[in-house]
């Protein structure tokens, strides 16, 4: 994976948060606060607009610069906890050139640790982190068993998405959604599901590598 | 949607840009940073005393920006966290070399951005306490749930903790008063309509004719149980009970009564609750000795109210008597 397909993969998530806007802020009714949609679209819009200056950056620095420019566009939580995700993933993979199956591991393991670190959150309270981890595991099993960028990738965005999908009867234990109690059982969590989006890109840009 | 707008995506800066043209003497508005700052700042060897948050609670934070009370105010999307580049601009606006003391209400967005604008303000040298304020009994404060969360005691702290910084007094004393008041106020609200996001089109949820949302907070998201409509009396006990039994308030205690309006319901109806609020209290022989009553603290046009209670002691009426001139609160002078 190289620095422009880096760039593909922001630009389909760029894409795709748009096409969903609306889903993921109707996501976000019910149980939080209808933002969620509105400002992923805002961060990755900012995003996208610097796309001219990124494409001859080396791959951290990319990762970096997304990570600053959503802190400073997204706001809510997911600024913060998607910002920091980023700017891990970026010193995860310093100085490298292209991402080989092993650096792609360790890029989504430093995004979810940054999540963590930020946010303090665990598996099952209805969080990004219930799409991420499993995804991560996903992907080291692949990873051990020598797959192919493409198979990790695409089994890291399915397990990405049971995950999502397993949020739909959890209860809230973090974010606003909390607040919610017990009402909160019964609908997807808008973090995982944008979670889910990034890594259903990540996949795509991979599928033939 | 019928909404008094130009376009969706403007409503946060057309209304900043209008706020700073009607208050010019009190503030000024910065509307690349998206800060509202107190005309003369910093003020030097003052504590600067900055808050923010979400948009659509005026007149909360921004109309509260001016003489004895905040410094400055961050304003962010309607109900989303401001970011930390505000946060940090505002910070540093209002730094007069006596450190800043940030206020946050305790949402997941408003802490994590506060706390990255920390970490930043620190790196340049910057002193800077933060208060996270928690007064709504509504939300249980649990290990299960993000903690309560910060709404109608804000604005009375606002008030009391601008009133101690206008005198000089040092960052760690002002931090320590807003502490106090925090830990004296309680606070929960109804709604009787759900409010729109501008940019989500459409109400936060469904709420028919009959029924109404116990427990909501100020961003639009449903309550912790939804009943059939009370009379304004029944309405009262339900929201003053919780927080007199949160507070342990006894027989001849002070306080503080505000009864706040979410933005969509008339004075006439405020004034009826504040009716049941005092006889509630004057029952159980706990004293009234200040209020406030109004649209302080809302959720865009929501209909509903809230109840804050805060436990008065010298010191923090003192501060809440002192004078203040801002866009949504002024007296004594």
């Amino acid at each position: 994976m190289t620095n422009q397909d880096i760039i593909r993969w922001l630009d389909r998530i760029a894409d795709e948060l748009r096409a969903n806007t609306h889903y993921l802020t109707q996501l976000d009714s019910p149980i939080g606060d209808a933002d969620h949609g509105t400002n992923m679209n805002r961060g990755f819009s900012a995003v996208h607009a610097k796309f001219p200056t990124m494409t001859a950056m080396d791959i951290a620095t990319q990762l970096q610069t997304v990570g600053t420019t959503l802190v400073s566009t997204v706001g809510g939580a997911s600024g913060p906890l998607y910002g920091t995700a980023f700017l891990r993933a970026g010193s995860a993979v310093a100085s490298k050139q292209e991402l080989t199956a092993s650096d792609i591991v360790a890029m989504l393991e430093a995004f979810l640790g940054g999540i963590t670190a930020r946010g303090k959150a665990q598996v099952g309270e209805k969080t990004m982190v219930d799409a991420l981890t499993p995804a991560l595991h996903a992907a080291r099993q692949e990873l051990d068993q020598g797959a192919s960028i493409a198979d990790i990738t695409a089994k890291a965005a399915a397990a990405a998405e049971e995950g999502m999908k397993a949020t739909i009867p959890m209860l809230a234990i973090k974010g606003r959604a909390s607040y919610l109690a017990e009402r909160s059982i019964g609908h997807q969590d808008p973090g995982a599901t944008s979670s889910w989006i990034m890594l259903r890109c990540l996949a795509e840009v991979c599928a033939d590598q | 949607m019928k909404k008094l707008i130009n376009k969706v995506e403007d409503v946060v800066n057309d209304s900043l840009a209008g706020m700073g043209a009607a208050h010019a003497n009190l503030l000024r508005v910065d509307l690349e940073s998206q800060i509202v700052v107190r005309k003369n700042a910093p003020v030097q060897s003052k504590v600067g005393i900055l808050s923010g948050g979400g948009s659509g609670h005026e007149p909360m934070h921004g109309g509260y920006v001016g003489i004895g009370m905040l410094d400055a105010a961050c304003p962010g999307a309607i109900f989303t966290s401001p970011v930390p580049d505000q946060m940090l601009a505002a910070t540093r606006a209002v730094n007069g070399q006596a450190g800043v003391l940030h206020i946050i209400k305790n949402y997941t967005g408003d802490v994590l951005n506060f706390e990255m604008a920390a970490e930043l303000a620190e790196l340049d040298g910057i002193k800077i306490e933060s208060v996270v304020t928690n007064d709504d009994v509504a939300v249980q404060d649990s290990l299960y749930t993000a903690g309560r969360r910060g709404v109608g005691v804000t604005v009375l702290l606002e008030k009391i903790v601008g009133g101690l910084a206008e005198t000089g007094a040092p960052l760690e004393q002002v931090a320590a008063l807003a502490r106090k008041v925090n830990s004296h106020g309680r606070s929960m609200g109804m709604a009787l309509t759900a409010c729109t996001v501008p940019a989500a089109g459409e109400p936060t949820f469904d709420l028919s004719e009959d029924e109404m949302e116990i427990g909501i907070g100020i961003h639009g998201e449903p309550g912790r149980r939804r009943l059939k409509l009370a009379s304004a009396a029944q309405i009262t006990e339900m929201l003053a009970t919780p927080i007199i039994e949160d507070l342990e308030l006894k027989a001849g205690e002070q306080v503080l009564a505000f009864v706040n309006g979410m933005g969509g319901t008339p004075l006439i109806e405020l004034y009826i609750i504040y009716d049941s609020l005092n006889r509630i209290l004057t029952g159980k022989n706990i004293k009234i000795v200040r209020n406030l009553i109004g649209n302080y603290i809302t959720s865009l046009e929501m209909a509903g109210c809230s109840i804050t209670l805060l436990r008065l002691d010298d010191e923090i009426t003192r501060y809440w008597d002192a004078p203040v001139y801002t866009p949504a609160l002024r007296w004594g002078m």
